[in-house]
């Protein structure tokens, strides 16, 4: 477990915003990294008639899991900002297969934060999307 | 300029098309709650999302009357910059179709909250473009 930065006890104490709208749930973390999963949902998709999840919902499951990353690795929740992200689209999600995101932070430096991930639905060797990310460290309030 | 409709996802984000500005739909995703992330903007996956269905009305704006939009342009990558934090307020958003060719369409887009020339996020996304017959 990373020191210092508890995702469990973060999410808690937030009853509302986009990751609950979402119903994104934390699966994990470690010391650089941090998974999160949507599951399935027919508000969520791209096209009623065939029932793929839209690219959207997954944005913001590969930014929420690469920001946690981030803050896993920094060891606390401090300000950050995304600066810039990518997504490659590899195939579409399974319509009703639940989605899991998983980034890392690889690198970080005094003011930037790099990530990669990737998000499948239920086989981690045939991923659904790869994602590239850089954050902006922010001075602490405190 | 034909009729656009937006995905499904679209409602669930509250985003609606506000009207025309440059030739191509312009849209507003309202603040709410559920837009925000847990620093109290609003979240990047939100404005991300905002980006891709002004980026798909675009292109569906340039479609003849009848066809199918959503059959036709897959989304392959979408590269977003962001510029200034989304405060909790409005978000606007508007694509411009760089090039649809033979196989691939690609579309510049930004975001901005109260002025359009301060955008605070900017994306280009690159779809698929697949016959209404090839539907794989």
């Amino acid at each position: 477990m990373a020191s210092g930065f508890n995702p469990a006890s973060l999410l808690a104490s937030h009853k509302t915003g986009h990751i609950v709208a979402l119903g994104l749930r934390f699966v994990a973390n470690g010391d650089d990294w941090c998974e999160f999963a949507i599951d399935y949902d027919r508000r969520l998709v791209s096209d009623a008639a065939s029932g793929i999840l839209a690219s959207g919902p997954i944005v913001s499951l590969m930014d929420t899991a690469a920001g946690f990353a981030v803050w896993a690795k920094r060891g606390g929740f401090k300000p950050q900002a995304t600066l810039d992200l990518r997504l490659d689209y590899l195939r579409p999600s399974r319509p009703g297969h639940a989605v899991t995101g998983r980034a890392e932070c690889y690198r970080l430096t005094r003011r930037i934060a790099f990530v990669r991930g990737l998000a499948h639905d239920g086989d981690p060797a045939d991923p659904v999307a790869h994602l590239t990310a850089t954050y902006m460290l922010l001075k602490d309030e405190a | 300029m034909s009729d656009v409709a937006l995905l499904p996802y679209a409602d669930f984000l509250g985003i609606r098309i506000e009207g025309v500005r440059d030739g191509a739909p312009l849209l507003v995703m309202p603040f709410s709650e559920g837009l925000l992330n847990l620093q109290g903007g609003i979240h990047g996956g939100a404005i991300s999302g905002l980006l891709e269905i002004a980026a798909t009305a675009a292109i569906d704006a340039t479609l003849e009357e009848g066809e199918d939009p959503r059959s036709v342009f897959k989304p392959i990558t979408v590269t977003v910059d962001f510029m200034r934090p989304g405060l909790p307020k409005h978000v606007y958003a508007c694509g411009r179709v760089v090039r649809v060719g033979g196989r691939i369409a690609n579309v510049a887009v930004t975001a901005w909250q109260d002025d359009p020339d301060r955008a605070i996020a900017a994306a280009h996304m690159n779809l698929a473009i697949t016959p209404p017959a090839d539907k794989s």
